[in-house]
């Protein structure tokens, strides 16, 4: 189990170095002079141009400046932003509103969608089953910001239930309709893949083996069938930890939560390479972790493929 | 062996009450391509203390008759449309799904053939034995485990007190095996039903899991069912066997004399089929044709149309389940032409 969690760990090092190193690259190529643009049109003197270069090591070769980077990562130094305001603060503070949101999604996704999933499953053919059917493709096929701006307009302007925008109501009142909004596209396919899982596992053997002992249905679906059926929505649910972080840009901005899809499409307009790099590295460890995490549920759940 | 007089057999074991009885069984199943009609007025008697074999190649609707004496047959697509199947004579089909629960896992209880897939496998042998004490005898999980790790020894699986909190991917095909029948036995139910037991298994460990059961069943008096497709299977344990074929008997007997003088062409092939160590350098002779389409079941006899004794009569007129030689031998065969089938033999 020890070793297994060290491996995985060791596994991650490429990972990140890899994606941090694309990122890099990938605003490093970005045109035009990054200190230019944020003058605007305004000419900047050849002095202060070459200075701040100097300062941020924007002369240097892509490599240099990477490992140079690279160098102050692991000394935990994320960088500074071109407004002299260090990447890692940046981060810290934006970090909170997006891990609240993203949280807040999860919770849904796991709750509702697995809720509705095992109904749905459990009354197969039938109406229930049909709507939760009909209404997960819906949502599964609109875009999220069509989601978004709807349960805006309607939960929030006409109904005024929630808040419409910001993040001053604080958590739960300003989270949960962004947190709904961000969560439908994964309660809907949690939904489905819990519901297509229970009915597949409704029919096994060990299934019948349960009622020939006399078990109750309750008995029979929960202590025998649901956790066979949730190993495939585990999975999903772990990816999911991570894709909710970094999917938010579109939910905090129609709701102007302050959080770090704000400050990452921000960073990438200012081709503020080190913030974008530092944001990316931070939401590569969640997934990575996310993602051991899941790996090491999994054993809980199914001793077939426990790590010992 | 010569058609010389039959050397003197035993007299069939004095069976106890009747503890199960199935009366005029029909289980019917509706599909998209038509009504199949799996069982046809199904009828035995399993007496307390007897092995009954149930004997019949696969579609002969064995297994259907069994799940709806266990009240597991999922309706719909099945439909039971007539018949009574009375356990001590209190009707099973017209209990409630409650009160059927109730006799499910206590007095009426399966093993079932795969027992890979039959166990759940992200659970305990230990906890899916000892369920059946919480569930139905309200005992507690440490009470509950005491009692599968006494079950599992009762099974001969070694070192059960060791392999209880085992998983059931841990265990050999045998010993799965065992721990199937180890929950069947917790609750000492009246009858086991036992539903292909040994198919899944190698040849030997297939003998080893029929004497386990022949020996259980010797110390617990319960009734034994055994529903198999395999003559050889059954030779050494079973007290009667009644054979089916589309969903009805054929022919019951007891096991000495069915080996001995088959009473139906079916039966007859059904032997000739297998090789016997009572009969050594014989050929094999399989029975020609395969199984009815149960959606459209032959006119008259089912078996006609595969049967080398067949005649006119047998394609119009359905022939009933008639006693056989002797009252005493209560023996009986559904063949308008059984009387030649046993004069030679078996041999029509």
């Amino acid at each position: 189990m020890g070793r297994f969690v060290v491996r995985r760990l060791l596994h991650a090092i490429p990972v990140l170095l890899a994606t941090t190193f694309l990122i890099y690259a990938l605003v490093f190529v970005l045109p035009g002079d990054p200190i230019q643009g944020l003058a605007g049109d305004r000419p900047v003197p050849p002095s202060v141009l070459a200075e701040l270069h100097r300062r941020y090591h924007l002369d240097d070769p892509l490599v240099v400046q990477y490992a140079k980077y690279l160098g102050g990562l692991f000394t935990g130094d994320f960088g500074t932003t071109f407004r002299g305001q260090p990447v890692g603060d940046v981060i810290a503070q934006r970090w909170q509103v997006t891990v609240r949101l993203g949280l807040t999604a999860w919770f849904f996704e796991v709750v509702l969608g697995i809720a509705l999933g095992v109904w749905a499953g459990l009354r197969k053919g039938r109406w229930a089953d049909h709507l939760i059917l009909g209404a997960t493709t819906v949502v599964i096929a609109v875009p999220v910001y069509i989601v978004g701006y709807l349960a805006q307009l309607v939960l929030g302007v006409r109904l005024g239930w929630f808040p419409v925008s910001g993040g001053e109501a604080g958590w739960p009142a300003a989270y949960v309709l962004p947190g709904l909004v961000l969560a439908s596209f994964g309660l809907a396919y949690v939904a489905r893949l819990t519901r297509a899982s229970l009915v597949e596992n409704l029919r096994a053997d060990y299934v019948r083996t349960a009622d020939a002992k006399g078990l109750s249905r309750l008995r029979v679906v929960i202590g025998h069938t649901l956790r066979n059926s949730l190993i495939p929505v585990v999975t999903f649910l772990g990816v999911e930890l991570g894709s909710l972080m970094a999917g938010a840009i579109v939910t905090e901005y129609i709701f102007n939560l302050p959080g770090i899809g704000q400050q990452v499409f921000q960073s990438i307009q200012l081709r503020e390479g080190p913030t974008v790099v530092g944001i990316t590295t931070a939401l590569v460890l969640v997934f990575v972790l996310a993602n051991l995490a899941v790996d090491l549920l999994y054993g809980l759940l199914d001793p077939r493929i426990r790590h010992d | 062996m010569p058609a010389a007089p039959p050397p003197p057999l035993p007299e069939p074991p004095r069976p106890g009450p009747p503890l199960l009885e199935v009366d005029d069984l029909h289980v019917e199943f509706r599909t998209p391509r038509g009504t199949v009609r799996a069982v046809n007025g199904l009828g035995y008697t399993l007496h307390a203390g007897q092995t009954l074999a149930l004997l019949g190649e696969s579609g002969s609707g064995k297994s259907v008759a069994a799940l709806a004496v266990m009240g597991l047959l999922p309706t719909p697509p099945a439909r039971i449309t007539r018949g009574a199947v009375r356990l001590h004579g209190r009707d099973l089909l017209r209990l409630s799904d409650a009160e059927h629960r109730k006799v499910r896992g206590t007095r009426i209880a399966m093993v079932f053939q795969d027992a890979l897939s039959a166990l759940n496998p992200v659970l305990t042998v230990g906890h899916q034995i000892g369920e059946l004490f919480r569930v139905h005898r309200g005992l507690g999980r440490r009470q509950a485990r005491a009692r599968a790790v006494e079950l599992m020894d009762r099974v001969r699986i070694p070192a059960a007190a060791r392999r209880v909190d085992d998983y059931p991917h841990q265990f050999s095909g045998g010993m799965r095996q065992r721990v199937m029948i180890a929950m069947a036995l917790a609750l000492d139910p009246e009858v086991v039903i036992a539903d292909e037991p040994t198919t899944a298994l190698d040849v030997t460990v297939q003998a080893q899991i029929m004497r386990l059961l022949a020996e259980l069943q010797q110390e617990t008096g319960t009734g034994l069912l055994l529903i198999t497709h395999d003559l050889g299977v059954v030779a050494s344990v079973a007290d009667r066997i009644t054979v089916m074929y589309a969903g009805r008997v054929v022919e019951e007997s007891d096991a000495p004399r069915l080996y001995a003088a088959p009473a139906h062409p079916y039966t007859r092939g059904l032997l000739e089929s297998v090789p016997r160590l009572d009969r050594p350098g014989r050929r094999l002779v399989p029975v020609p044709g395969s199984p009815p389409d149960l959606a459209h079941l032959p006119t008259g006899c089912a078996f006609h149309p595969r049967c080398a004794a067949a005649r006119a009569r047998c394609a119009d007129e359905r022939p009933a389940l008639l006693p056989v030689g002797a009252a005493a031998e209560e023996r009986s065969s559904a063949c308008h032409f059984t009387d030649e089938v046993t004069a030679r033999g078996g041999r029509p």
